[in-house]
């Protein structure tokens, strides 16, 4: 049976095509049939009136991690997808180090069986080494031939010059493409906030923001004779963005990301040692924070990633050093990133591009598009409604948030996949 | 309103950071009639009768803990001492969980260490007494800063306006940074001298001058404060040898020449002769105050102990 729906009274933002109107949009079982002005739509379609709020494509996460040690791995996977489904995000590319480690094939497999029920499109992101290890590579070939294109060690950097150039030249044979986590281990290895004056006020070991360059700067150097595809996953400071912009410029295949914590906190985030603030890479100085937020205006990152990682509250409620770093954030994506769009930073279709067509187009997604035929994966969102963040009311089983009490302007009202609504704002 | 019976204006004593000028100088003058009472034959006051001070400590000491369980028991208190082995508390649970399981005895005072920065003030929201801070990490050690700046105003009359050379390992120093803290609070100049392996990154922010040369920074100095070397807390080479540190950055008489003649030397403790400081310094009488101080550390810990009880007790107004 064929099932249409139509929603009309929409405003429309298409950042691909630069599409802002009033106007309707008509889904046809799981793929966009029409938009427009005005559409036709069939007698029996079902009809939503969006009196006016905002639908976009549904949000594509790039840096989303699955497991909480020890929960249960299925139910897990299950409110990730319902914390996802809230957040409006509708694909999140699900970083490997889940159990099992997500390096071969089999596994793929069975971390894709695991998310046949979930609300939401899971991607794999396979590791580019044997158990994260840094040592071996995975089967890059047979997981680029399946159509799993996209590497990542996640939160391991991978440290090894020669096993890097090797894994370029490789990856660059199948369009594979890397992912890498920019934290020098050497310097990074005993540190846990920023370096600098807060560091040394609090006491705290600090990453210098070098920890995070001079992995990009020689990852760069390596892929100038490769021209592999390559994402530098987290850029957190001046300095790496003034690399990235180079290579570019030089032509290579370099796209970069960032996580929502780095655009809306400084280093200053973290008080008296509040563990929800310990992010790996870490809150840098507000200099850097303003410097990333030009980046993004400028195009010379793509990407706005929320770096989702659940971590149980004993992982936390513990001295700042020995607590394990990372927060949540599918739930803070969309209303966060906003905040760029109210104080003036970046336009709305601009915002929305890093969010959809950019990760899309670097993933090789046919989603992230308001398009005929493209899937029917939306987000329906209302631009004006305030209210504070609220970590109780949040979907996720894991609070670890550290937003907790922001006050945002923007919420999530509807999220469809495939043309099935999966998350409905309750009132 | 004299000192005996002033009210003091916080819950616990975590840090230097966050007191005021006024707060400083109100337990100066307080362990400065401590100094007097200790120095009498009866020592023992009924101040703190009935009361239980616990002394946690997660972290190796044996100074500080018996200047704090005299400074109790002077003041009439229960103290019960608690030492816990450092490879045991890596675990979060097992400081929540002692915090809650002390709290639930009900003591009164808690005096905690912790090797971790920050972890006192993570374990004073669990519980409902006064905490005191015998050393956090490389945050701060606050009744250290307070003996010696007792001990300076003893000696020089004052605290303001005197050039203080904080010297050596400043980096891995949560005395050092208190001391920079309240050394700035009371108006004194404050220089840090080290290898720049050993200073931190920013530290000229906490508002002190930078010296990386002992000659240097030690010249016209009024007080000479040497830091231990914390060898246990370094991850790999910060200087190439003992031998080129002290030859560096030891305090000698050669080096001492340039200070103020009559410029004093201080250490927390213990001291590693021959490597921060040569033997025959530490020992001159006349410069050093390093035993003065630990007799100013009890002193200060019962002004500490005091003051925090006082609500509690009812002295205040």
């Amino acid at each position: 049976m064929t099932k249409y729906v139509l929603y009309k009274n929409a405003r429309l933002l298409d950042p691909a095509s630069g599409l802002d109107i009033k106007g309707e949009l008509l889904t046809k079982n799981s793929k966009i049939d029409a938009l427009g002005k005005k559409v036709d739509a069939p007698d029996d379609a079902e009809i939503l009136d969006l009196k006016g709020k905002c639908l976009c494509p549904g949000l594509i996460d790039m840096r989303v991690f699955v497991g909480i040690p020890g929960a249960d791995y299925k139910d897990t996977i299950l409110n990730t997808g319902e914390a996802a489904a809230a957040g409006g995000v509708t694909t999140v590319c699900v970083q490997p180090n889940s159990n099992p480690i997500i390096d071969c094939f089999p596994n793929i497999e069975y971390l894709t069986s695991r998310a046949k029920n979930a609300l939401v499109k899971f991607i794999p992101m396979p590791a580019v080494t044997k158990q994260l290890e840094g040592k071996e590579m995975t089967d890059i070939g047979l997981m680029s031939k399946a159509g799993y294109k996209t590497f990542t060690d996640c939160s391991a950097t991978i440290e090894n010059a020669a096993l890097m150039s090797r894994i370029f030249k490789y990856a660059s044979a199948f369009d594979a493409q890397i992912v890498q986590h920019l934290s020098e281990p050497s310097l990074s290895r005993n540190g846990c906030m920023n370096a600098g004056e807060l560091a040394t006020r609090l006491g705290l070991p600090g990453i210098p923001t070098a920890a995070e360059t001079i992995v990009l700067e020689r990852d760069i150097r390596l892929l100038r004779s490769t021209n592999c595809r390559y994402h530098a996953s987290q850029i957190t400071c001046a300095d790496s963005i003034e690399v990235v912009k180079n290579a570019k410029e030089l032509g290579l295949k370099i796209t970069a990301g960032v996580a929502v914590p780095h655009l809306a906190l400084n280093e200053y985030a973290i008080e008296d040692y509040r563990t929800f603030t310990k992010l790996s890479p870490p809150l840098r100085s507000e200099e850097d924070r303003l410097a990333v937020i030009d980046a993004l205006r400028k195009g010379i990152i793509d990407v706005i990633v929320s770096g989702h990682d659940p971590e149980d509250p004993e992982s936390k409620r513990v001295p700042f050093e020995h607590a394990e770093a990372g927060v949540i954030g599918l739930e803070t994506l969309l209303n966060v990133s906003l905040e760029m769009y109210r104080n003036g930073s970046l336009d709305l279709l601009d915002i929305l591009s890093k969010l959809t067509c950019n990760p899309a187009r670097i993933m090789g997604l046919d989603s992230g598009v308001l398009k005929v035929g493209a899937p029917a994966d939306l987000c329906i969102f209302d631009l004006n409604v305030p209210y504070r963040i609220d970590p109780e009311k949040m979907v996720s089983v894991t609070k670890n948030t550290c937003f907790d009490g922001r006050p945002v302007q923007g919420r999530v009202i509807k999220t469809v996949v495939g043309g099935v609504s999966v998350y409905e704002y309750a009132s | 309103m004299s000192s005996d019976n002033a009210p003091f204006p916080h819950q616990h004593l975590l840090g230097i950071e966050g007191l005021n000028e006024f707060e400083i100088k109100q337990i100066l003058d307080l362990a400065d009639k401590y100094v007097e009472q200790n120095r009498r034959t009866n020592k023992k006051k009924d101040l703190l009768e009935g009361m239980t001070q616990i002394n946690l400590f997660f972290e190796n000491s044996t100074r500080t803990r018996m200047s704090f369980e005299l400074a109790g028991k002077r003041l009439g208190a229960d103290v019960i001492n608690m030492s816990t082995s450092t490879s045991s508390i890596k675990k979060g649970e097992t400081l929540i969980d002692t915090a809650s399981t002390l709290n639930a005895m009900r003591p009164d005072l808690l005096v905690v260490r912790h090797d971790s920065s920050g972890a006192v003030k993570l374990l004073s929201r669990k519980v409902d007494c006064a905490v005191l801070n015998a050393g956090d990490g490389k945050h701060e050690h606050p009744t250290q800063a307070l003996l010696d700046a007792l001990t300076i105003r003893r000696r020089k009359g004052r605290l303001a306006r005197l050039t203080v050379a904080i010297c050596g390992d400043v980096t891995h120093s949560r005395v050092a940074r208190s001391n920079i803290h309240l050394l700035n609070i009371m108006g004194a100049r404050v220089r840090l001298i080290g290898p720049p392996t050993l200073i931190p990154t920013g530290a000229e922010k906490l508002g002190a001058e930078i010296y990386y040369n002992m000659e240097e920074g030690l010249k016209d100095c009024d007080i000479v404060m040497m830091l231990r070397l914390q060898t246990e807390r370094m991850h790999g080479g910060y200087f190439p040898s003992v031998t080129e540190y002290f030859s560096l950055y030891g305090l000698d008489y050669d080096k001492l020449a340039v200070a103020k003649e009559d410029a004093l030397i201080m250490h927390p403790g213990p001291m590693n002769r021959g490597v921060e400081i040569d033997a025959a310094v530490a020992d001159d009488l006349t410069r050093s105050a390093i035993q003065e101080q630990v007799e100013m550390g009890v002193a200060v810990r019962m002004a500490c102990l005091d003051l925090l009880t006082r609500t509690k007790r009812g002295v205040s107004n």
